[in-house]
C-alpha cells in the first residue's frame, strides 16, 4: 500500500516539464557552478565558518564553540586523567548509577567509577536509564567547526543513552577530532552500511521558547562534558 | 512637493550641468503594476518610455522607488514585447539621485550647509532593489554644519508600501510609528531620505503626532547653503 | 481552531488591525525578535562567506527541485531497502487516515508528537483527539500552545507571543506551577514529557530534508525533544512534504549549519540527527517500525508555476518573518494559515487558493527585507507581485479596475494629466470641509496621518515658467 504514488509522480513530472522562468531560476551564479561542478565539498569548505589544518587549531576552534555552547571541554593526556574528572563530577552531583554503553575508554572509565552501571548496548530498561544521573559515552568524532559530538548507535549506545541522563560525558580519542562538518559525513559514509541513526550534538540540549530566553536542559541533558584523551 | 525637483535641478546646475525636463512625462506606472494590474502598468510605462526616447542623457530620479521601477521592473515588465529593448536601455541610463552624484559625478561635496542633526531614512526599494547604502551617507557626511545620527530601524520599511498605506491602513500606521519613534530616538532635529513617498508616509505620522521632527529630502539638504 | 465559516479576509483585517493597535503586544515582539538579529548578524560573521553559502545553498535546493521525480523514487527506494514503509498522500485526508490506520493497527493509546508542520497543516492532533487518542505535542512551545488550545504563532517559535506570567497561568491548569521563571516553567514542562516519553506507543515527527543518496530524514531541533521521540516509542512515523529532498548526504554540511544560523542565529542547532528505518541488527534501541509520509497537498500546484515553485525550495528557517515589519506589527495568528509571514503569504494561495489568500500578498509594502535574509534566496517579495497579477489578469476586483483604468487614460496623456494639476487643487480646497471624515476619499490615511497640502505651484509649472523667463531673457 503506497497511496497515491502514480498521481503524485506523474503530477510531478507534468509540471516540471514546464521549464523554470530565467527571472527567477538564476543558474548562472559563481557559487551555482561550483556546486554543479564536482567539488561541491571543496565549495562548501571556502564558506563554512575556517579551521586550521593542525590538530591544535581544531581544538582551538573546538574550544571556542565550546564556551559559546556551554559544554564543558577537558583536555587530557591520560585516561586516568578522565577517570579523575568523572569521578569528581560524579561525587558533586550525587550519581547513584551511571549509564553507559561497552567499548574501551567507556568501559575502563566506569570500572573507575565503581557506581552501579545500566549499560544500554544490553537492552535496558528505560526506567533504569532515566533514573541515571549521568552517562558516558563514546562518540564517532568531534566535529571541531561546530563544536559538536558526532554520535551513532555503536559509537555511542544507540539513540537513548546519549539525550536522556541529565549530564551527558563524552570520551573522545585524539584522532577522533576531526575538522568540519563535510569531514563528518565523508567519515560516516566511509565507514560502510549506515546506520539508521546518526546524530551531531552541538552542546546541552537548550530551548528559547520563552520569551526568546535561553535555558539549558529543555529535553535532553542540561550539562554536557567532552573530554578529549590526547594520549 | 516641488522642492525636491527645485533641489535636484540647482544642485545639477551649480555642478555645471544642465537638466532637460521633458514636459509630456506623467509617472512610471508602478502604482498600476503594484495592484497586479500589468497591462495597464504597460500602457502609462509605454508613455514614459516616450518621453524619453528622444534623448541618450542619463535619466535622474530623485526617488529610489521610481528608479526601481524602471530598472528593475521594466524589464520584466516588457519581457517579450516589442519595447523589451528600449526598456533595458532606458533602465541602464537611469539613476536615483544620490548614486548618480556620487558614481557616476564623483562628487561628495556639494559645497551644501546644513547645521542640524539629521537621521537618514534608507528606503526600501532604494537599499534592496538597487543597493543604495553609502551614496546618499557620503553625501550628507560632506554637508557643513550636519550631524548624521544613525537611527536603529533605518533600514526598516516606514510603512507607505503605495495603496497598502490605505488598504491596510492600521498596518501601515504602526510601522509608521516604529518608523517615527526610532527615528526620534536617534536625537536628531530632522529625517532625511532619497524617497518622496517614504517622506510623505514619515511626515504625515510625524505631524499627526506632533512630533517635532521634520522630514526633507536629501536634495533639499544638499541644496541648501 | 474551528477553520470552518471564517471569511479569510475579514478575519486578517479584524486580527491584524487588532494587534497593530496594541502597542505592548508589538514592543514585547520586537524586543523577542531583536535578540534574534543581533545573535544572528554576529553568528552570519562567523562563516567565512555567508552570501557566497546563500548561492550555494539556493542552488542545491534549485538543483532537488529540477531532479525532484527522481530523487523522490531514490528517496524511497533506499527507505524501502532499510524497512521503512513509505506512504504518498495526495492531501490532508489520505495522510490522516493512513496515520489513523496505523495507530488503530498498533493499539495504540499514547502518542508523542515531535514538532511537525506537516502535521499542523493536515490537522492531525484535532483528528486523533477526537478519536480518542492521547497526543501530546513534545516541543516546548508547541506543547504550551497545545495545552492553550491554539494554534503556533509561528513556525520556528510556536509560542513567541505568550508572556512567562502567561505561560506559568496556563500551566498551573496541568498541575501546580511554582515559578514563572523560564528556567522552571521550561523544567516543568520537561517533567511533565518525560512520562509521557517513556510511555508513548508511537512517535510522530516532521522531516526538514530527505536524503535521496542514502534514504534518511533529517531532523533539526534544540531541545532533544525529537531525538526522544524517535527513540522510545516502537513506532516512528514521520511526515514530510514532497519538496524536501537533498540530493546528497554531503549537502547536509551546508544546509543544516546554515538552517540554524538563520532560523535561531546559531552556527548549528543542538541536534542534527538523521534517521533511516526502524532499528538495525546490532543495533540498541529505536522503533520497531518506521513510517515515511510523503505529502503533496498543493504542492504539485505550485511546482506546476515556473515561477513560483521557486518558494518549494523553503527550508522553513522562519528568518522571513523575524525580519518582517509587517509580521512584527500584526503577529502570526492574524495570518490565519499554517505558514504566516512572507512565505505564508506566497504558498498560501497556491495551496489553499488564490482569490481566498490572495488579501496576503497585498497586505506587503513591498519592503523586502524578506528576500534579502533568506538563506536559500527565494524571491520572496516579489513573488507577492506575481501573485497580485496573478490574481488581478485571472479575476479583476471591479472597482480597483476602474479605478487602474482611469490611471492609464489619464497618465497615458501627458496633455490630461498636466490638466490635472490645477483640478487637483480645487479639490483639495473643495474638500476641506469633508476632511477628516469618511466622505473624504483620504479618511483612510488622514485618520492617523496629515496630508502634505498641494502646492501653490508644482515642478511643472516652476521649470515651464523658468524655460519660459531664459527665452524671453536671451
Ligand atoms: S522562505 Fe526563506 S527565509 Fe522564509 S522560511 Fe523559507 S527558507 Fe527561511
Amino acid at each position: 500500500m503506497n497511496g497515491s504514488r502514480t498521481q503524485i509522480l506523474a503530477k510531478v513530472r507534468a509540471a516540471l516539464a514546464v521549464p523554470n522562468d530565467p527571472h527567477v531560476r538564476h543558474g548562472d551564479t559563481a557559487e551555482a557552478h561550483m556546486i554543479r561542478s564536482g567539488d561541491r565539498v571543496a565549495a562548501m569548505r571556502q564558506w563554512l565558518p575556517l579551521v586550521g589544518p593542525s590538530h591544535e587549531d581544531r581544538k582551538a576552534v573546538f574550544a571556542e564553540c565550546s564556551a559559546k555552547l556551554k559544554t564543558r571541554f577537558e583536555v587530557v593526556d591520560s585516561p586516568a586523567a578522565a577517570h579523575a574528572i568523572i569521578a569528581a563530577i560524579a561525587k558533586e552531583e550525587g550519581w547513584q548509577s551511571v549509564a553507559a554503553h561497552a567499548t574501551g575508554l567507556v568501559d575502563a572509565a566506569c570500572a573507575a567509577l565503581g557506581l552501579p552501571v545500566v549499560l544500554a548496548s544490553a537492552g535496558y530498561d528505560k526506567d533504569a536509564l532515566a533514573a541515571c544521573a549521568g552517562g558516558i559515552t563514546g562518540c564517532l568524532a568531534l566535529v571541531a567547526q561546530t563544536g559538536s559530538v558526532f554520535v551513532t548507535p555503536n559509537s555511542a549506545g544507540g539513540r537513548a543513552l546519549s539525550v536522556i541522563p541529565p549530564h551527558h560525558i563524552v570520551l573522545a580519542t585524539r584522532a577522533q577530532l576531526i575538522s568540519d562538518l563535510p569531514a563528518a559525513w565523508e567519515m560516516l559514509q566511509a565507514a560502510g552500511e549506515l546506520p539508521s541513526f546518526a546524530s551531531l550534538i552541538t552542546g546541552p540540549s537548550r530551548t528559547g521558547d520563552i520569551e526568546r530566553i535561553l535555558v539549558l536542559g529543555a529535553h535532553g541533558p542540561k550539562k554536557l562534558t567532552v573530554i578529549l584523551v590526547e594520549d | 512637493m516641488p522642492q525636491v525637483g527645485v533641489s535636484v535641478v540647482e544642485v545639477f546646475e551649480r555642478l555645471g550641468h544642465s537638466v532637460d525636463y521633458p514636459r509630456n512625462q506623467t509617472c512610471c506606472g508602478q502604482p498600476a503594476f503594484n495592484g497586479g494590474f500589468h497591462p495597464e502598468a504597460r500602457e502609462v510605462a509605454a508613455t514614459f518610455l516616450n518621453a524619453f526616447r528622444d534623448s541618450r542623457d542619463p535619466v535622474v530620479v530623485p526617488s529610489g522607488s521610481c528608479a526601481a521601477m524602471v530598472k528593475v521592473f521594466y524589464p520584466e515588465l516588457f519581457a517579450g514585447t516589442a519595447r523589451e529593448a528600449e526598456a533595458k536601455a532606458l533602465g541602464a541610463r537611469t539613476w536615483e539621485f544620490s548614486t548618480f552624484i556620487v558614481e557616476q559625478l564623483g562628487v561628495t561635496d556639494l559645497g551644501a550647509t546644513f547645521a542640524k542633526k539629521v537621521t537618514f531614512h534608507d528606503g526600501c526599494h532604494g537599499l534592496r532593489e538597487l543597493g543604495i547604502q553609502s551614496a546618499p551617507r557620503r553625501l550628507l557626511e560632506k554637508v557643513r554644519g550636519l550631524q548624521l545620527a544613525e537611527m536603529k530601524e533605518c533600514a526598516t520599511c516606514c510603512g507607505f508600501g503605495g495603496s497598502f498605506a490605505v488598504k491596510y491602513a492600521p498596518i501601515s500606521t504602526a510601522m509608521a510609528e516604529v518608523k517615527c519613534k526610532s527615528a526620534y530616538a536617534s536625537g536628531a532635529e530632522v529625517i532625511v531620505s532619497n524617497d518622496p513617498s517614504c517622506l510623505m508616509q514619515i511626515n504625515g505620522y510625524a505631524e499627526k503626532q506632533g512630533m517635532p521632527i521634520q522630514c526633507l529630502h536629501l536634495a533639499e539638504v544638499l541644496n541648501s547653503r | 481552531m474551528s477553520e470552518t465559516k471564517i471569511i479569510p479576509l475579514q478575519q486578517f483585517k479584524h486580527d491584524s488591525a487588532e494587534v497593530a493597535a496594541d502597542g505592548d503586544r508589538r514592543e514585547f515582539l520586537r524586543t523577542a525578535l531583536g535578540g534574534y538579529m543581533n545573535t544572528r548578524t554576529a553568528t552570519q560573521h562567523g562563516y567565512q562567506d555567508w552570501e557566497a553559502a546563500r548561492s550555494g545553498a539556493a542552488e542545491i535546493k534549485w538543483e532537488a527541485i529540477d531532479r525532484l521525480p527522481e530523487l523522490l523514487e531514490q528517496f524511497e527506494a533506499n527507505l524501502i531497502k532499510n524497512g521503512t514503509k513509505v506512504f504518498w498522500a495526495s492531501d490532508e485526508e489520505e495522510a490522516r487516515q493512513y496515520i489513523l490506520g496505523i495507530l488503530r493497527e498498533k493499539n495504540a493509546k499514547h502518542v508523542i508528537k515531535s514538532k511537525t508542520m506537516t502535521s499542523e497543516e493536515i490537522h492531525l492532533n484535532s483528528l486523533l483527539e477526537a478519536e480518542g487518542f492521547d497526543v501530546v505535542e513534545s516541543d516546548l512551545g508547541e506543547y504550551i500552545v497545545q495545552q492553550n488550545k491554539e494554534a503556533p504563532y509561528h513556525f520556528v517559535f510556536p509560542c513567541m507571543h505568550l508572556k512567562r506570567a502567561e505561560i506559568k497561568a496556563i500551566f498551573e491548569k496541568i498541575a501546580a506551577c511554582p515559578s514563572d521563571d523560564p528556567e522552571a516553567l521550561t523544567m516543568f514542562a520537561r517533567q511533565q514529557l518525560r512520562e509521557k516519553y517513556l510511555r508513548a506507543d508511537v512517535g510522530i515527527s516532521g522531516g526538514n530534508f530527505g536524503i535521496a543518496e542514502t534514504g534518511h530524514i533529517a531532523i533539526t531541533e534544540n531541545e532533544g525533544n525529537a531525538r526522544l521521540t524517535c527513540a522510545m516509542p516502537k513506532v516512528h512515523i514521520a511526515i514530510m512534504g514532497i519538496e524536501k529532498m537533498l540530493p546528497r548526504l554531503s549537502d547536509l554540511s551546508l544546509l543544516q549549519p546554515m538552517l540554524g544560523t538563520a532560523g535561531a542565529g546559531q552556527r548549528i542547532t543542538c541536534y542534527n540527527s538523521i534517521y533511516g528505518g526502524p532499528k538495525k541488527p546490532g543495533e540498541t534501541d529505536g522503533p520497531e517500525e518506521m513510517h515515511v509520509v510523503l505529502l503533496d497537498n498543493g504542492r504539485t500546484t505550485l511546482l506546476a508555476d515556473p515561477e513560483q515553485r521557486d518558494a518549494l525550495r523553503c527550508i522553513r528557517c522562519g528568518a522571513c518573518l523575524n525580519v518582517c515589519p509587517i509580521f512584527k506589527n500584526i503577529g502570526g495568528h492574524s495570518y490565519g494559515t499554517t505558514y504566516q509571514g512572507p512565505i505564508g503569504a506566497v504558498i498560501t494561495p497556491h495551496y489553499k487558493g488564490l482569490q481566498e489568500f490572495k488579501h496576503l500578498a497585498y497586505a506587503s509594502s513591498l519592503c523586502g527585507a524578506c528576500t534579502e535574509t533568506c538563506p536559500v534566496k527565494i524571491d520572496l517579495h516579489h513573488h507577492l507581485l506575481r501573485i497580485r497579477r496573478n490574481s488581478v489578469s485571472e479575476h479583476p476586483p471591479l472597482m480597483e479596475k476602474v479605478a487602474m483604468k482611469g490611471f492609464a487614460f489619464a497618465f497615458t496623456r501627458p496633455w490630461l494629466y498636466h490638466l490635472g494639476t490645477p483640478l487637483a487643487r480645487l479639490g483639495h480646497w473643495l474638500s476641506k470641509p469633508i476632511q477628516g471624515t469618511k466622505l473624504d476619499p483620504g479618511y483612510l490615511w488622514r485618520k492617523t496621518r496629515t496630508l502634505p497640502d498641494m502646492p501653490k505651484e508644482s515642478f511643472h509649472e516652476w521649470f515651464e515658467k523658468r524655460e519660459q523667463q531664459k527665452k524671453a531673457g536671451k
